[in-house]
């Protein structure tokens, strides 16, 4: 059985990149179908840890993450709720006076961009939080940093795009996307072809198998981020706790459990192929116990991971494709997309109707990757 | 790995009718399995011991079934040299190569060539109003209660729900002196009527079910068939219960209320080991894959019992000889054809009296209809029929793993065990999909919750295999 369809815009993937250029895309009065292999948000997007940071980013990303910020304070108009979204401020943890002059360092780097950090040495963070165990040495406060609930936002970005006139097809696995000089074509397994002026490539740990198929080649590979959480415990952590090098992270939601990760999982690149490893989980266990005490009270009643994508640099592929015209990319935010994910929804629609942004992305090119391109 | 290949590391999960007759079957053939079991003692649920010093006999605790017990415990004791038995203990993760345990309040891992899971049942729970509060059980924990603590839950109890464990354990309870206020069955006599052809294919254990009837009829216990819209009422704890029958409501002082809707196998540890799953009509469930023998779909990996589809102690036992001789067949060993042939005969039979008790026993049909918004589902993470009804029609859920994303149902502690069956038929219900098609609740690890004090100080691997070995 087959069936044609065309728009102006055709999305690959329907994760949180792809559920917001959707939405932003339709509110520029684009007409959008959007083709996901399962469900809107149910990979990366919706099982990630939930951080809603700018602190710790490489300054080249803060841009794009201030104009995301934005956009996080206004989800209720935009979508309809706030999914559980807090600003709670993120605490970087630092446990010797080299990782405390790391964070000195960013603090610097990051006022640059209009980012706001406050550092407080071992005694002033031990009074703010008492609940924080003796081996930390110092921190970073950005105090407008938070948490949201990751099972909740790229569903409510979908929805909303569909309330906006966005058609979504979900369980359609899209085999192959060509482009023939005028139009793009996009083919998926269940028989449905559509075709389409444009085609943003939203397709996460994917995405490097679409850019593929116009001769782009990206070193992207898929990883496993490894979380798990308790039972809920009386509230006791305000801010998103981490820590400099990153071997844990830990939030508390308003229910009451502990939302903790680290480490790998394992998997293949396939819907439900995942697994959380005990490896994992224990040694981000001990960790977090140390800076969290009270954790040792706590029952874990669930861990899992799920499937990113990832690139050797650690910054995203973000932008328009070198070899074809009216291709656009936002994927591999390697394990740190979530946060930026609203506004990399608004620049793709930019970039469709404007064919440029205000916001820098030059850093996030694919050109970037051209000396590792095999020949043509 | 490559030394598991020359001598195999069996691991038989479970420790009930199914899983010591596997290890019997092992150990006549010269190995040396391993058993985890969660329980103190030997025997699973229908079958279970009271701790050491208790004075109860065994005919007292099993009535009918005393000299099964028995036997099982009997063979168990006979093998505990030629085993390697890890009581009280819980399997919390299988990641396909080694489970995780907990045991004595330590982490230990178990690698395993092959593994025979032996993992048994839950009561499928049904809500309804009251069900939250103290003084209402699970019929699987009033058992508990009376095989394992010598306890009765209270001093006037009424039984509900559907299934033959609820004249079982009336019967059990009555024998041990409580008081019965009431049996109240939600399946009616003219189903069991239908039944009884089916039922007949096992004429012992059909027998044995009319004996608990006229047993509890002749005792005074009152029995009432095809209740509807049961309601138990309370302040702090259950003093009441009220119920339809015919259109006319009932309400009889009780303290104490216990209640199931058929069996449910727990099939946790076969997602973990990754075991390709389908949707049994007659279990109404999702369960792993199986061929008549017990293999999964997965190689080295075998199922037997309860948790692989209900059948029954009986079926158990059967079912753990037969999945062990499969597994003894793909070492390479020859097996009994005679004895492996008796057994698929023996377990074909009893499927057709399972038909029957499916028929005769018919989970309510009605509930996800009649359940009430108000009314909680997942106990858990306190989420509600409404909720999740407002989940299908405001984001058009129609997925059981995408309604847990959404509304966290089968979130919390329990991570699905006792709500997903309620959940999913609610979904079923307001989608107007089946049950099968509403997919089934993926697992994660834990099983069961794990205490971070025990993963903090975990000892390594190497370790706890030298204190199993």
């Amino acid at each position: 059985m087959s069936e044609h369809l065309s728009a102006e815009v055709v999305i690959i993937g329907g994760g949180l990149m792809a559920c917001s250029a959707a939405l932003a895309l339709r509110r520029m009065n684009r007409s959008v179908l959007l083709l996901e292999q399962g469900w809107c948000g149910a990979q990366a997007s919706g099982v990630n840890y939930g951080g809603v940071r700018r602190q710790g980013r490489p300054p080249i990303q803060l841009p794009l993450a201030q104009r995301s910020h934005a956009i996080w304070q206004r989800l209720p108009e935009l979508i309809g709720s706030n999914c559980e979204y807090t600003i709670s401020g993120h605490l970087k943890l630092a446990r010797n006076e080299e990782e405390m002059a790391s964070l000195e360092d960013y603090r610097a780097q990051a006022e640059e961009f209009g980012l706001q950090l406050e550092l407080l040495g071992r005694a002033a963070l031990r009074q703010r939080y008492p609940w924080l165990g003796d081996k930390v040495a110092g921190g970073s406060l950005c105090a407008g940093d938070g948490h949201a609930n990751p099972r909740l936002v790229a569903a409510a970005f979908a929805l909303a795009a569909k309330r906006h006139g966005a058609i979504i097809h979900e369980g359609t696995t899209v085999e192959t996307a060509s482009f023939d000089g005028k139009q793009f074509t996009v083919r998926a397994s269940n028989g449905l072809e559509v075709t389409a002026k444009f085609l943003l490539n939203c397709a996460g740990a994917w995405g490097a198998a679409f850019a593929e198929q116009f001769g782009e080649h990206v070193p992207e590979y898929p990883i496993y981020p490894n979380m798990w959480v308790t039972e809920a415990m009386p509230k006791l952590v305000e801010p998103n706790v981490g820590i400099v090098g990153g071997g844990f992270y830990a939030r508390q939601v308003a229910r009451g459990n502990f939302v903790l990760g680290g480490g790998r999982g394992t998997g293949q690149l396939a819907i439900g192929s995942t697994r959380p490893t005990s490896a994992s989980m224990f040694a981000s266990m001990k960790m977090a116990y140390e800076f969290i005490p009270a954790l040792q009270n706590a029952l874990v009643i669930r861990s899992w991971t799920g499937v990113e994508g990832a690139l050797p640099d650690h910054q995203p592929v973000l932008g328009p494709s070198a070899t074809t015209p009216g291709l656009f990319h936002a994927f591999g935010f390697s394990g740190a997309g979530f946060q930026l994910a609203p506004a990399v929804g608004e620049v793709l629609a930019e970039l469709v109707v404007d064919q440029a942004t205000a916001t820098p992305i030059q850093a996030f090119s694919i050109a970037r990757f051209s000396a590792h391109n095999r020949g043509s | 790995m490559s030394e598991m290949l020359n001598e195999p590391r069996i691991v038989i999960v479970g420790a009930g009718p199914a899983g010591v007759r596997a290890a019997e079957v092992l150990v006549a053939a010269g190995l040396r399995p391993v058993v985890v079991d969660e329980n103190q003692r030997a025997g699973g649920q229908i079958y279970r011991q009271p701790p050491a010093g208790f004075v109860r006999s065994k005919k007292q605790l099993y009535g009918s079934e005393s000299a099964k017990a028995d036997a099982l415990h009997h063979t168990f004791d006979r093998l505990r040299s030629a085993i390697d038995y890890l009581p009280e203990t819980l399997v919390w993760n299988c990641d396909g190569q080694q489970l995780d345990l907990l045991r004595r309040g330590q982490q230990q891992s178990l690698p395993y060539s092959h593994l025979i899971l032996c993992t048994g049942a839950i009561d499928r729970v049904l809500p309804f109003p009251g069900w939250l509060l103290p003084g209402v059980y699970t019929l699987g924990a009033a058992q508990v209660a009376l095989k394992a603590q010598g306890c009765v839950i209270g001093s006037r109890m009424v039984l509900v729900g559907t299934g033959p464990l609820l004249y079982l354990l009336a019967y059990q309870y009555a024998k041990a002196g409580a008081r019965i206020a009431a049996v109240l069955d939600t399946s009616s006599f003219s189903g069991k009527l239908r039944a009884a052809p089916d039922l007949l294919k096992q004429p012992l254990t059909f027998a044995k079910g009319l004996y608990f009837l006229a047993w509890l009829r002749c005792h005074g216990v009152r029995i009432v068939e095809g209740v509807q819209k049961i309601a138990v009422s309370g302040e702090q704890k259950v003093e009441a219960i009220t119920w339809h029958k015919n259109g006319r409501a009932e309400t009889l002082e009780c303290d104490a209320v216990a209640s199931g809707f058929g069996l449910r196998s727990e099939t946790q540890l076969a997602d973990l080991a990754a075991c390709a799953f389908e949707f049994n009509q007659l279990n109404q469930q999702w369960l792993p894959q199986r061929d008549g023998a017990g293999r999964s779909s997965v190689k080295g990996v075998y199922l037997a019992g309860d948790g692989s589809g209900i059948a029954g102690a009986d079926a158990a036992e059967l079912a753990g000889k037969r999945a062990a001789l499969a597994l003894l067949e793909d070492l390479g060993q020859s097996v009994d054809l005679r004895e492996t042939r008796r057994l698929d005969r023996a377990l074909h039979s009893i499927q057709g009296f399972r038909r029957g008790l499916e028929r005769a026993f018919p989970a309510p049909v009605e509930w996800a209809r009649e359940c009430a918004d108000e009314e909680i589902i997942c106990r858990c993470e306190e989420i509600t029929a409404g909720e999740l009804r407002h989940s299908v029609k405001q984001a058009g859920t129609v997925e059981i793993n995408r309604l847990k994303a959404l509304t966290r149902v089968g979130m919390g502690r329990c991570q699905g065990r006792v709500c997903s069956a309620a959940a999913a038929e609610i979904l079923a219900c307001s989608t107007g999909k089946s049950l099968a098609q509403v997919g089934r609740l993926r697992g994660q690890p834990p099983v069961k919750p794990f205490p971070v004090a025990v993963g903090v100080v975990q000892n390594s691997v190497a370790n706890s295999e030298r204190e199993i070995a």
